[in-house]
C-alpha cells in the first residue's frame, strides 16, 4: 500500500522547453517562482518577525519521516513564452472544428456562440469570484443565477430551477436518486435509447444502493410502450425519458407519462435545451423533474467539459432539489436583492443529512447560457434549432437519394443515424477526406447537423459516403468473383 | 439594477443566424405537431449593446480575485494567470468534439496523460483520474472507489460506517451519506487535532474508512498522521485524504507517504485555476496501486507506440461520474500553472503560503482571539470573542471587511470553534498588501472599542446593504414573475 513516485515531474516540465529556449531557465532567476511576490529580504524579514530563520522551519510540525519522503528535483518553471509555445503545440496537435467539418453530436453540439458571450465571460469579476456567500459585493454573480434559473425555468416549463450541475449525466442521476427517495422506491428505469454515457453515470450513483437501475427495450430507436408496462410494478420510482434520444429520436412522451402515472412512478425528462425552442417542453408534458445538458447554450464543446447539468422541478420538488440555489430579498436599505438560499438543504448546513454533497457547481458555464440566451434572443434560439433541423431533413433527402437506409423511423430532431456496415472504416474514410464524421454505433452512424454546417458539407459528406460504399461493394465482388 | 426580464423590448433584438439556401421542408411532415411546444420561451429581447451593458454592470457587482485580497479559508483564492486562461482558450482546445477519433485529439491525451502522472508524483499516488468535476463530485468518486473495493472484498456488507472528524469540510460527512454510509464523527483534542482516544473508540470492524483533511480546517497538521493511518489499516478501513488543503504541504509533504490510499486535488484551488463564482472546478482523485482497477472509465494512457488513448477495459471500474472526461478546460489552466512553476515553484508556493499565513497570524494576535496560536500551515482560524462585550459578532467583522475592499475570511466554520474566522491570504499576496489588511483588521477592531455601531451596521460602501435571508427562505423567490409581463 505504498505510494511509488512515477514519472520524475522534471522530466515532464522541462521535456520539451529544451526544444525551444534552451536557456530558458537563465532567464528567470533560478527557483523563484513567478507568482510568489515576496522577494528573498521581505521573506527572511518576515521570518524574522515570527522568530524563525529559515523557510522550512514553517515545516517542523510535518514529522521528517513523512517530509524527507518528498524530494523533488530542483528544476525551475517556463516562461510565459516558452509555455506559450509548449501549449500551442500541443493544441495544433488537436483537429479541431477549425480544421474540418465535424458530424458529431451525441450529447455535445458544433453550435454557433456568438463573440459577445466570449467577450463578457472574459471579465474577471465573474471567472475569478468564489461561490457567492457575501452578498453584498456578489449581487452580479447572484443576480445572473437568478435570471438564470428563470431563463431554465421558463425553457423547461417547470417552476424550480438551480444554479447548475456538472453535467447532463450527473444530473441525471441526481434526479434518479431524488426520485428514490421521494417515492420509497428503488427502481429506476431508463431506455436504451438514452445516452450511454448518462446510463453508465446511472449506474455509478447506483453504488449508494439507494436505487437499481433497469432498462426499457427500444427496438425501434424509441421506447417501446408494450415493454415498458410490462416492466412497470409498484417498486419503481422513476421512468426517464431522454428528448430527443440518444439517437435523434422523439419519444412518444404523452403515451410514457401516463403509463408512468399509471403506477405513480415519477417522470424525468433528459432534454436538449436548443431542441425546446421548437419541441414542448418538460413541463407541457407533465414531468416532475427536467434535466440536461447545458452545453449547447454558449459553452464551447471543450472536448467534453467543462459544460453545465441543468436541473429543474415542479414546486412540489422544491426543498429535493440539489445544489445552489438563489432567490430575492431585500436588504437593510429597502432595496431588491439576491441571495443564496435554502440551504438546509446543503451540505455546509446540514452535512450528514444533505440531500446532495455538491458544493462547486459549473457557475461561469451557466452564466454563458444566460448570456447566450439574452444575445441570440427568442428568435435568434429559434433559428439556431429550425436552422439544424432543416439542415438535418436536407442531410435525410440527400441520404435516400444516394441510397443509403436508415434503422429508425421516428421523428427526430437535429441528429439521426444511418445504417453502415463498418461505421469504423467508414469513419477512417471520411477523416481521410478531411471530415469528422459520426459517432460509431452497431451498424450505423449517428450524425448531427448544426446551424454551424454548410448544405456544401452536407453535400460533400454524403459524396465521401456514397463513395466509400461504392468501394467497398466493388471490393466485395471482386473478392466474391 | 434591473433584470434582463425588466429590460425586455419586444423587436428589439436583431441577432439573426444566416437562412441557407435549402428545399422547403414540410414542417408539419417532419416534425409532428404533437410535439410542437405552445408556450411562449419567454426569453427577453434587447438591443445587443443594452445587453452588452447589463452583463457589465453585473460584472462591477462582484468582486473575484483581482479585485482584491481575497483570504476565504479552505478556498485558496490566490491569483488565476492570464496566460493560462488564454492558452485554455486555443481553438485546438475548445473546439474540439469528445468524441473525434484518438489520432485527432493527441494534443488534449497529451495533456491529460501528462497532468495524471505530475498529480501522482505531488501525491505520492500511483494512479489519477481527472474525470470528477469537482472537489465534492472527487470525495463522492473516492468513496465509489472505497466501497467497491471493500465489495471486491466481501465486506461491503458489514463496513457500513465512514469515520468523519468533527472539523470536517461539510462534504465529508455529506459524501459518505450520498454513496450511502453512515457517518461516525471523531472529535478533536484540546491540541486541535484529531483524539487518538476517541478514534480508537470509533473504530471497529464496521469501519470502512476515514476522511482526512490534512493540514485540518483549523489549519493544522494532524502530527499523528502516521499513527492515525496505522489504526485505520489495522482495523481494516482505508485512509481518503481531502485535498482542499493540498496547498499547505505541496512540494513539502505527500499525501501518499502519510498513508492515505485515495485522495483528491482541487485544481482550482492549489492548481490556481479560477472558480468562476461557483465552478467550474475540478476534482482530480488519486489512488494507490491497489485501487488502480476501481478508477473510473475510460483511464488515459499511452500506448507503446507512444500514442494516446482511452483505456475503457477496466472491468472492475466504478464506472462513470461525468459526461464525457472531466473539465478538460480546467485541466488545461493547472497543466500550464504546474509548467509554469516548475517543480521547485510547487515547494515555493506552498512555502509562501505557509509563510503568509503565520504572519498574518502573528500580526492578528494583539487584536483578535486565535485559540490555537501555533504554528500554523496555510489557513488559520480566529475569533471575534474579544469583540463580544461591545455586541460585535464575526459576521459584523466579516461585514465591515468589505467597507475596506477585502473579501471576508470564511466565517463560522470549522464548526467547533464559536464564531470562526478563517483566514487563508494564499502565497500571491505581497507583505505590503498583507500590511494593508492588517491595517485594516486593526481599525475594525478599534472601531469595536470606540464606535461599535460603525461595525455593527457594515457594510455601508456597497451597492446593497444586509441582506433579509429568513425572507428569502420563508418565502421563496427563484425566479422572476413580473406581474404583468409583455410577451416576447
Amino acid at each position: 500500500m505504498c505510494g511509488r513516485s512515477a514519472v520524475p515531474i522534471s522530466s515532464l516540465i522541462q521535456s520539451r522547453s529544451a526544444e525551444f529556449f534552451p536557456n530558458d531557465r537563465l532567464v528567470l532567476k533560478p527557483f523563484t517562482m513567478r507568482y510568489t511576490p515576496n522577494p528573498d529580504p521581505v521573506v527572511k524579514e518576515m521570518l524574522q518577525t515570527l522568530g524563525l530563520s529559515s523557510l522550512d522551519d514553517l515545516f517542523a510540525d510535518i514529522p521528517e519521516n513523512i517530509r524527507k519522503k518528498c524530494t523533488l528535483p530542483e528544476g525551475a518553471g517556463l516562461s510565459e513564452m516558452s509555455l506559450r509555445r509548449q501549449l500551442e503545440q500541443l493544441a495544433l496537435d488537436n483537429v479541431c472544428t477549425e480544421d474540418c467539418p465535424i458530424f458529431l453530436g451525441a450529447g455535445c453540439y458544433d453550435h454557433y456562440i456568438p463573440a459577445a458571450v466570449s467577450h463578457l465571460l472574459a471579465r474577471s469579476e465573474f471567472y475569478t469570484a468564489y461561490t457567492p456567500y457575501q452578498p453584498e459585493i456578489s449581487q452580479g454573480i447572484l443576480q445572473s443565477i437568478f435570471e438564470y434559473q428563470t431563463l431554465m425555468c421558463r425553457l423547461t416549463g417547470m417552476a424550480v430551477a438551480n444554479a447548475s450541475l456538472y453535467c447532463g449525466g450527473s444530473a441525471l442521476a441526481q434526479a434518479c436518486q431524488i426520485a428514490a427517495e421521494v417515492t420509497g422506491k428503488k427502481r429506476v428505469l431508463l431506455p436504451t435509447s438514452l445516452h450511454p454515457d448518462y446510463a453508465r453515470i446511472v449506474e455509478t450513483y447506483a453504488i449508494s444502493g439507494k436505487m437499481a437501475v433497469e432498462y426499457i427495450p427500444c427496438p425501434g430507436g424509441v421506447v417501446d410502450p408494450v415493454a415498458l408496462d410490462s416492466l412497470l410494478n409498484d417498486q419503481t420510482a422513476a421512468v426517464v425519458i431522454q428528448y430527443p434520444n440518444f439517437y435523434g429520436n422523439l419519444e412518444e412522451v404523452d403515451r410514457l407519462v401516463a403509463l408512468a402515472r399509471s403506477v405513480n412512478a415519477m417522470v424525468i425528462m433528459s432534454v436538449d435545451p436548443i431542441a425546446l425552442a421548437l419541441l414542448k417542453s418538460p413541463g407541457e408534458w407533465g414531468a416532475d423533474i427536467a434535466v440536461g445538458d447545458g452545453q449547447p447554450l454558449g459553452n464551447p464543446m471543450n472536448f467534453g467539459g467543462p459544460h453545465l447539468g441543468f436541473m429543474a422541478v415542479t414546486e412540489k420538488l422544491m426543498r429535493k432539489i440539489p445544489g445552489r440555489l438563489v432567490g430575492e430579498t431585500v436588504d437593510s436599505r429597502g432595496q431588491r436583492s439576491f441571495v443564496l438560499t435554502l440551504q438546509a438543504r446543503e451540505q455546509h448546513i446540514r452535512r450528514e443529512k444533505a440531500n446532495s454533497n455538491i458544493c462547486s457547481n459549473e457557475a461561469l458555464c451557466a452564466l454563458a447560457a444566460c448570456m447566450y440566451l439574452a444575445f441570440v434572443g427568442p428568435l435568434g434560439l429559434k433559428q439556431a434549432a429550425l436552422n439544424s433541423h432543416r439542415l438535418a431533413w436536407y442531410a435525410r433527402e440527400e441520404f435516400t437519394k444516394a441510397g443509403f437506409h436508415f434503422p429508425y423511423h421516428a421523428p427526430f430532431f437535429r441528429e439521426f443515424v444511418v445504417s453502415i456496415r463498418d461505421p469504423h472504416a467508414m469513419n477512417e474514410y471520411l477523416l481521410e477526406n478531411g471530415i469528422i464524421g459520426g459517432y460509431e454505433l452497431d451498424g450505423g452512424l449517428l450524425l448531427a447537423f448544426t446551424e454551424r454546417r454548410t448544405r456544401e458539407e452536407v453535400d460533400e459528406l454524403v459524396l465521401r459516403m456514397k463513395e466509400f460504399v461504392n468501394c467497398q461493394s466493388t471490393e466485395v465482388k471482386e473478392v466474391t468473383a | 439594477m434591473n433584470l434582463l426580464f425588466e429590460k425586455n423590448s419586444k423587436g428589439s433584438n436583431s441577432f439573426r443566424f444566416p437562412l441557407q439556401e435549402l428545399p422547403e421542408i414540410d414542417l408539419q411532415a417532419t416534425l409532428p405537431e404533437n410535439h410542437w411546444r405552445t408556450t411562449d420561451l419567454g426569453i427577453p429581447e434587447l438591443p445587443e449593446v443594452e445587453a452588452v451593458r447589463h452583463f457589465t454592470e453585473l460584472s462591477t457587482r462582484a468582486f473575484g480575485v483581482d479585485s482584491g485580497m481575497y483570504p476565504l479559508g479552505s478556498c485558496t483564492m490566490k491569483y488565476n494567470p492570464k496566460i493560462n486562461e488564454l492558452l485554455a482558450n486555443l481553438p485546438g482546445f475548445t473546439n474540439v468534439h469528445p468524441y473525434q477519433p484518438e489520432e485527432t485529439v493527441q494534443g488534449a491525451l497529451e495533456l491529460l496523460y501528462e497532468l495524471q502522472l505530475m498529480l501522482a508524483d505531488i501525491g505520492g499516488m500511483d494512479q489519477f483520474t481527472l474525470q470528477p468535476a469537482a472537489g465534492a463530485h472527487g470525495e463522492m468518486t473516492g468513496i465509489m472507489i472505497l466501497r467497491t473495493w471493500h465489495k471486491s472484498q466481501g465486506n461491503d456488507e458489514q463496513r457500513n460506517v465512514i469515520l468523519v472528524p468533527d472539523s470536517a469540510h461539510g462534504t465529508n460527512p455529506a459524501t459518505a451519506s450520498v454513496v450511502g454510509y453512515k457517518v461516525r464523527e471523531v472529535k478533536s483534542n484540546e491540541f486541535g487535532r484529531v483524539s487518538l482516544d476517541d478514534l480508537k473508540a470509533k473504530l471497529d470492524d464496521h469501519v470502512a474508512g476515514l476522511m482526512l483533511t490534512n493540514p485540518n480546517t483549523l489549519g493544522l497538521f494532524e502530527t499523528d498522521i502516521e499513527e492515525i493511518a496505522k489504526l485505520v489499516h489495522e482495523a481494516g478501513g482505508l485512509l481518503y485524504y481531502d485535498g482542499a488543503n493540498l496547498n499547505a504541504i505541496m512540494g513539502m509533504s505527500r499525501p501518499g507517504d502519510m498513508g492515505f490510499d485515495i485522495v483528491h486535488f482541487n485544481l482550482h484551488k492549489t492548481f490556481a485555476t479560477p472558480h468562476g463564482g461557483g465552478g467550474p472546478g475540478a476534482g482530480a482523485v488519486g489512488v494507490k496501486e491497489f485501487l488502480t482497477p476501481f478508477l473510473p472509465v475510460p483511464h488515459i494512457i499511452k500506448r507503446k507506440d507512444g500514442s494516446y488513448g482511452f483505456d475503457y477495459n477496466r472491468p472492475q471500474s466504478i464506472g462513470k461520474v461525468k459526461t464525457f472526461y472531466g473539465n478538460f478546460g480546467v485541466c488545461v489552466k493547472a497543466y500550464a500553472w504546474i509548467k509554469s512553476v516548475g517543480p521547485h515553484g510547487l515547494r515555493d508556493a506552498c512555502q509562501h503560503a505557509v509563510l503568509n499565513a503565520n504572519y498574518l497570524r502573528h500580526e492578528l494576535a494583539d487584536d483578535y482571539e486565535i485559540p490555537f496560536n501555533v504554528l500554523c500551515k496555510h489557513e488559520f482560524v480566529a475569533t471575534s470573542a474579544r469583540q463580544k462585550e461591545a455586541g460585535i459578532h464575526t459576521l459584523d467583522i466579516a461585514k465591515r471587511l468589505m467597507d475596506f475592499g477585502y473579501h471576508p475570511p470564511t466565517i463560522y466554520f470549522p464548526l467547533i470553534v464559536p464564531e470562526a474566522m478563517m483566514f487563508e491570504p494564499t502565497e500571491t499576496e505581497s507583505k505590503e498588501r498583507l500590511d494593508q489588511f492588517i491595517a485594516a483588521m486593526k481599525q475594525i477592531a478599534e472601531e469595536c472599542r470606540t464606535t461599535p455601531e460603525l461595525v455593527h451596521g457594515a457594510p455601508h460602501t456597497t451597492v446593497i446593504g444586509r441582506v433579509d435571508d429568513t425572507r428569502a427562505a420563508r418565502h421563496p423567490v427563484l425566479q422572476y414573475k413580473p406581474e404583468v409581463e409583455v410577451e416576447s
